[in-house]
């Protein structure tokens, strides 16, 4: 019988580099989920110290922190320093709705040449550089389960998705990395 | 696989994103309480289903997340138009009667 019970975050350890293709977790980051009408958009953008993007898949970077556009009053507000954002957004006034889902989700980074081929074998959007060029980010489904994907680079993702799916997202995308 | 414009995304995305959510433009009657059951029974129950042009809610429930009203064909399996959730219903030609 063990003396100690050791807590394994979700995708410890899970790595994988094939040809043209490197998928890695992403390192524990602070995530907000923030729902606000238009009236509060530039108060919590002063408060974030960032622009809330306004337009259908556009994201905001600045300083390892992004606000990624899901919905019309819908954001997703990832901090890759692990700041308190609740605790930033509890100082502002205007209505909103601030909800920490830091431990809800998890991060796969798939980067490589063949990011796009990889993604899309679970992904039935366009990835193209064209129609989903570097900055921009979707709430959409990964086989199975529903992620966030944002684009960080012509060559990288990151794959956002709820910590339950992500020993599934990990195996579909390892599959399709296989899978040439 | 089928695309379906999402009125709020701006863009055409993959039918697995989306949700059908029934029958679109149905008002909720204000005095439920005093509806005689037959009256109830035709808000509550009984839709259109015609042949041809038919009014749907869909929700972009793994995109945006928002419901919108879709004009489809039944026969044809087309999306029509579709527009944001409170605009008024078009008037297309050939509507279902």
């Amino acid at each position: 019988m063990a003396d100690t019970i050791a807590r394994a975050n979700a995708l410890e350890g899970r790595f994988l580099n094939d040809e043209g293709i490197t998928l890695v977790r992403a390192e524990p980051s602070t995530r907000l989920s923030l729902r606000a009408p238009k009236t509060a958009v530039k108060s919590l953008s002063k408060a974030l110290g960032l622009d809330l993007p306004q337009r259908p898949k556009a994201s905001t970077a600045k300083d390892g922190r992004v606000a990624l556009w899901l919905g019309p009053d819908e954001w997703l507000v990832i901090d890759e320093t692990e700041a308190d954002l609740v605790g930033v957004c509890a100082s502002v006034t205007a209505f909103h709705s601030a909800v920490e889902v830091s431990h809800r989700n998890t991060a796969v980074l798939v980067s490589g040449p063949r990011c796009e081929t990889v993604l899309n074998a679970g992904c039935p959007q366009d990835l193209s550089l064209v129609a989903f060029p570097v900055g921009a980010c979707s709430r959409t489904v990964f086989g199975k389960a529903e992620i966030v994907l944002w684009r960080t680079g012509s060559d990288a993702f990151r794959v956002e998705c709820w910590r339950s799916f992500s020993d599934y997202v990990f195996m579909l995308l390892e599959q399709a990395a296989r899978d040439r | 696989m089928l695309l379906i414009h999402c009125p709020y995304c701006q863009e055409d995305r993959p039918e697995l994103e989306f949700r059908h959510a029934g029958e679109a433009h149905i008002a909720r009657p204000e005095n439920m309480a005093e509806m005689s059951d037959e009256d109830f029974e035709r808000f509550f129950f009984i839709r259109s289903n015609p042949k041809g042009i038919v009014y749907e809610r869909w929700r972009h429930i793994h995109g945006c997340a928002r419901f919108f009203n879709a004009a489809r064909d039944t026969v044809s399996d087309k999306f029509l138009m579709t527009y944001k959730a409170g605009e008024p219903k078009p008037d297309l030609d050939g509507e279902g009667k």
